[in-house]
């Protein structure tokens, strides 16, 4: 079996937030396989979430490419970056970032309803995402009335509804005690399979990194190792 | 821990033969090794000598067609030590590979073959192998919650040497200079 190309691939890239600052990133290269769960691990300030920001393109790199199939990502307008987002990728934070004043399955249809799709069938799909991510329960419930654990399985649902391909989770369980980061991981990485999405996931915690293929660790702004393999699907 | 008051426990519910209690051994105790037969044999012998356990019955081979197999059950003085053996808690001893980790690393600075960063970076990239296995374990679509709780335990092990190694690799300097002059 040949190894297929990258999802995404980002080499050399270089990132500052301001003159004067020490450089975030400093010639970082990684890449996503298609389908695969990669771990990315190091030290607090290393640069592994201005990593994660280059390659979902919510931040573009000062110098260095990021490659998405034939588009590059670091050259893609605004507009064109957020709309991969709303669409192709999906992307979760430490908290939720669920809108406060919709409910549980408003908040996971909201994607859909921005892509066009029917309110009725936005919300058939929301209500099948909260119930593979054990939350079916909590559709009535707004952010503000429900657990961590269930908020962060909401908001892993409204990311994964649109069955991007490439997930994007930023210290997902980094909020929750152990129990409730296992059931959110275990959830993730079940939907991840099941819809083929790979997914890029950012944590401190070698627990959680356990549930990736392969592990990259950041020091310094660079990819300094890896452990594990890429997993062919 | 021990075979007999393994065994013990399991009896203490439901008396039975060695195969039965060998299958409900490693039922209960998915990632430990399946104990042999012989074990089971061997310590079913030793609690019946000591009065822990009992022959409850001997199934002829000739009546039910295969060999002959003895169901054993607890006694009262079995029930007493497997009361016993419960209620004493474990020694808060480190049990982790981490000593033998930390033996080498000073091993290596004594010496002077090879360097600690790497065989930490190396011993780092072994834990999280297994790390991954026990992970992939515990969440398959069938694994049981004894399953998932015993690989709970190596992992939550697991990560504490991890923890340790990190640290240990921040402050291998100042620990060599400490190794040498020694």
């Amino acid at each position: 079996m040949t190894t297929p190309p990258p999802l995404i691939e980002a080499r050399d890239l270089v990132k500052s937030y301001g003159a004067g600052q020490a450089p975030a990133l400093r010639g970082a290269i990684l890449h996503l396989a298609p389908g695969e769960i990669l771990a990315v691990t190091g030290p607090s300030g290393s640069g592994k979430s201005t990593l994660l920001h280059c390659l979902s393109g919510i931040v573009t790199p000062d110098s260095g490419s990021v490659r998405y199939g034939s588009e590059r990502l670091d050259q893609a307008t605004e507009t064109r970056r957020s709309e991969l987002r709303r669409t192709e990728f999906g992307v979760v934070f430490q908290f939720g970032q669920l809108v406060g004043e919709l409910t549980a399955l408003d908040n996971v249809a909201l994607p859909l309803l921005l892509a066009g799709t029917s309110r009725k069938k936005a919300h058939e799909s929301a209500g099948e995402w909260l119930e593979r991510f054990g939350v079916r329960g909590q559709a009535a419930l707004r952010p503000g009335e429900m657990s961590g654990g269930q908020g962060q399985r909401v908001a892993l649902a409204r990311a994964m509804v649109t069955r991007p391909k490439a997930l994007f989770a930023d210290e997902p369980t980094g909020a929750l005690d152990s129990l409730a980061g296992e059931q959110v991981m275990t959830a993730l990485v079940h939907a991840a399979r099941e819809s083929g999405t790979a997914v890029l996931l950012i944590t401190h915690d070698a627990q959680v990194a356990a549930y990736a293929d392969r592990e990259a660790t950041v020091r310094d702004g660079a990819v300094a190792g890896e452990t594990g393999a890429e997993v062919i699907r | 821990m021990s075979t007999a008051h393994i065994l013990l426990s399991l009896l203490a519910s439901e008396a039975g033969h060695g195969y039965d209690l060998k299958r409900r051994h490693d039922d209960r105790f998915p990632q430990a090794r399946p104990l042999a037969y012989g074990q089971v044999y061997t310590t079913l012998q030793r609690l019946t000598r000591d009065g822990l356990a009992e022959v409850a019955k001997t199934e002829d081979p000739e009546d039910s067609g295969g060999p002959e197999r003895t169901t054993y059950r607890i006694t009262e003085a079995g029930v007493q030590a497997l009361r016993t053996w419960l209620s004493e808690t474990v020694p808060a001893a480190p049990v982790s590979a981490a000593s033998e980790i930390f033996a080498k690393v000073v091993a290596i600075m004594a010496s002077g073959f090879g360097d600690p960063a790497d065989f930490l970076r190396d011993q780092r990239a072994a834990h999280l192998t297994r790390m991954r296995e026990l992970t992939a374990a515990k969440t398959a679509p069938n694994a049981t919650l004894s399953a998932v709780l015993s690989a709970d335990y190596a992992l939550n092990h697991l990560d504490a040497d991890l923890r340790w190694m990190d640290t240990t690799a921040q402050r291998l300097d100042a620990l060599a200079q400490e190794v040498r002059t020694s």
